[in-house]
């Protein structure tokens, strides 16, 4: 089985406050983590690769330091990793980031064979779109299954998944390549071992620019992204929030009260 | 290419950038804003800026003008074969913007089954003129056929906007059709607008998990995509008397056997915290494990459920399906108080959308404040003693 998978790195949850004051976000310790979702999709990949034999290589596009999350992956058993990393990656949309990982991904298989599945998170918990599996399955040209949530089967040259979408439960097959996006509780990840760790330092992590993978430089980045964002704001509160005060023995019963309906 | 540009003469050095920068790539010295390395050119700091010090310098790209007319809609349809109401609720919303951008509004269906109510259906709402394509294809509801039909209408029409529902299944089937048309796609978004004097569409949506919005717009592709999220535009008004042209499309041609739907029920969960109706919310505050169970109490002897943020479940007090937030579960109770919980942007996430919240918390700053209805400072300890003291005493 030759599996990749896409993860990216994304501001730690715990660090992301909002300056009730300013307005703005603050992001004390800039503590960066993969993206949550793609841990499963990491976890997936190593079950199948457990189960199949085969080949992992992780994927990630970002600045240097996005290193860490592929050396992480690498630690729990992914077996190569690749990070496209170059200033004219910088700004990119879902389409120009698509773009890019595809271009990455078309590279390893011109050296060492296609992939037969290609594995993502649902989303990615600071942008939220979603959009990142699809599109590049479109890139890729193979089909998406997205949302999916168990792995009933898995073959050396089919697979047989949950998907749940819209409220339902939905059982789909697919013949290899196929690009599947996680749910969260699709698996639970495993921790790195400490072999895993030594041996990530020394693992094989590519760093490729854009001409390494002879991007075309209009597709990529911010000048290869349709979209702009042209504002941000906060939303206008409907009302402040009503601040209780007394001893503990009335605003116990005041919230007592609360969930009978009293206030 | 394409770099960021601090005005070092109109910095102030108020720092709100080094804060706001997901990257910590710029940096205060000598009392003004510096770039380091990391940037991604994510533009929060140009949003950031009081004094619109930082600009993104963009490499000048020449784009053809693309000649594109007309609003679409994508229909989407429930297994019933019945019209899902979001696409609804999009022709309702897209018959403003056709009269704000005076482009004529379209409505493409799909599907196996015979279409006729269907179309009838979204010419009462509004439509003036509906694309219809009936194809076995479209038999397991799966994407790739509606991606290829989609596609190559927008091929051959070029449309200035397509719009389709930010359902499961138009978030997996809009990207692929974007990526295929090369063009840009703003995803769930909530507020839709056709800006007057460009006539571009203005699509903003909830970004950081609903705490910041974003305003995005695609100036130079077409067609401009977005999704939308169900329930956000009102349902219009179905008149019988409103006629509309149905034009009948060729089905798509290829093949789409590759993935195969071998079956399809409604998702039968078992009691979640998302059908919580009273919820208790520990964060980090509580303090000790021994505090929780308390808290545990409480909620059983309220009849109502309990739940944790993300750092309880990390140090393995409880079990991840009590999370709430966005890597937990997503909670909307009527009423959901919370103890010790701060309020970390993925926490508030996951329960923002609660009918009525209520926050105790020591810190008097604690974010959690800006989005509860009512709010106490105290030791939450103390007052769920107390209230645990006042449930025994009436029993």
């Amino acid at each position: 089985m030759n599996i990749a998978v896409c993860v990216k790195q994304v501001p730690s949850s715990n660090e992301v406050r909002m300056d009730p004051v300013t307005k703005t976000m603050i992001r004390d310790g800039k503590q960066a983590v993969m993206n949550p979702y793609d841990r499963f999709a990491v976890e997936l990949a190593l079950q199948m690769k457990d189960r199949l034999g085969g080949r992992i290589v992780v994927f990630s596009m970002g600045i240097p330091a996005a290193s860490r999350i592929l050396k992480e992956a690498l630690s729990c058993g992914a077996n190569e990793a690749v990070l496209l990393s170059d200033r004219a990656f910088a700004g990119a949309d879902t389409l120009a980031t698509s773009y890019a990982l595809h271009l990455g991904i078309r590279k390893v298989e011109e050296r060492s064979g296609r992939f037969d599945v290609i594995l993502c998170g649902r989303m990615a918990i600071d942008g939220d779109t979603a959009q990142i599996g699809p599109e590049l399955a479109e890139h890729l040209g193979v089909v998406p299954i997205t949302d999916v949530a168990e792995l009933l089967e898995a073959e050396t040259d089919r697979l047989v998944c949950v998907r749940t979408a819209d409220g339902e439960r939905q059982e789909v097959a697919a013949t290899y390549p196929v690009l599947l996006t996680v749910h969260k509780d699709i698996n639970q990840p495993r921790l790195p071992h400490i072999e895993g760790v030594l041996w990530a330092e020394t693992a094989p992590l590519q760093v490729w620019s854009a001409q390494e993978v002879g991007a075309d430089l209009s597709r990529c980045g911010l000048t290869g992204s349709p979209t702009q964002v042209v504002r941000t704001q906060v939303p206008e509160r409907e009302q402040a929030c009503q601040m209780w005060q007394g001893g503990a023995a009335e605003l116990a019963s005041r919230l007592h009260g609360l969930l009978k309906g009293e206030e | 290419m394409p770099g960021l540009k601090i005005d070092t003469s109109l910095c102030i050095g108020c720092g709100l950038c080094v804060s706001a920068c997901p990257q910590g790539a710029l940096e205060m010295e000598q009392g003004v804003a510096v770039e380091k390395e990391g940037c991604i050119l994510c533009s929060i700091c140009v949003q950031t800026c009081p004094v619109g010090a930082i600009c993104i310098e963009k490499e000048e790209v020449l784009h053809e003008k693309v000649q594109a007319h007309g609003i679409w809609v994508v229909a989407q349809l429930l297994p019933s074969g019945s019209v899902h109401p979001v696409t609804l609720e999009l022709i309702g919303q897209a018959c403003q913007l056709a009269e704000d951008c005076r482009g004529e509004l379209a409505v493409l269906l799909a599907g196996a089954q015979d279409l006729q109510a269907q179309s009838e259906l979204l010419i009462h709402a509004g439509a003036p003129k509906v694309f219809r394509c009936q194809s076995p294809s479209y038999l397991q509801g799966l994407e790739t056929p509606y991606c290829d039909w989609i596609s190559s209408m927008i091929a051959q029409h070029q449309p200035e906007m397509v719009l389709v529902g930010a359902t499961d299944w138009g978030r997996a089937l809009a990207p692929r059709v974007a990526a295929r048309v090369r063009t840009g796609l703003t995803a769930d978004c909530t507020v839709l607008q056709v800006d007057p004097e460009t006539k571009l569409l203005l699509q903003t949506r909830p970004a950081f998990g609903g705490n910041l919005m974003a305003t995005i717009i695609c100036p130079h592709h077409r067609p401009q995509m977005a999704t939308v999220r169900p329930g956000i535009f009102p349902l219009p008004e179905l008149l019988s008397n409103r006629v509309g042209e149905v034009v009948e499309c060729n089905p798509p041609l290829g093949v789409f056997d590759q993935v195969q739907l071998l079956s399809r029920q409604h998702a039968v969960a078992g009691r979640t915290l998302a059908d919580a109706e009273v919820l208790l919310v520990a964060g980090r505050g509580i303090g000790s494990q021994k505090n929780l169970k308390l808290l545990q109490e409480l909620a059983e002897a309220l009849g109502a459920d309990w739940g944790v943020s993300r750092p309880l479940v990390d140090a393995g007090w409880a079990d991840y399906r009590y999370q709430v937030g966005q890597t937990g579960s997503t909670v909307a109770p009527r009423v959901l108080i919370s103890f010790g919980v701060s309020g970390a942007i993925q926490h508030l996430a996951g329960m923002g959308r609660s009918e009525c919240i209520v926050a105790v918390n020591q810190d008097a700053t604690a974010p959690i404040f800006s989005v509860a209805h009512y709010g106490i400072v105290a030791d939450c300890i103390d007052i769920i003693k107390e209230w645990l003291n006042q449930c025994k005493g009436t029993k």
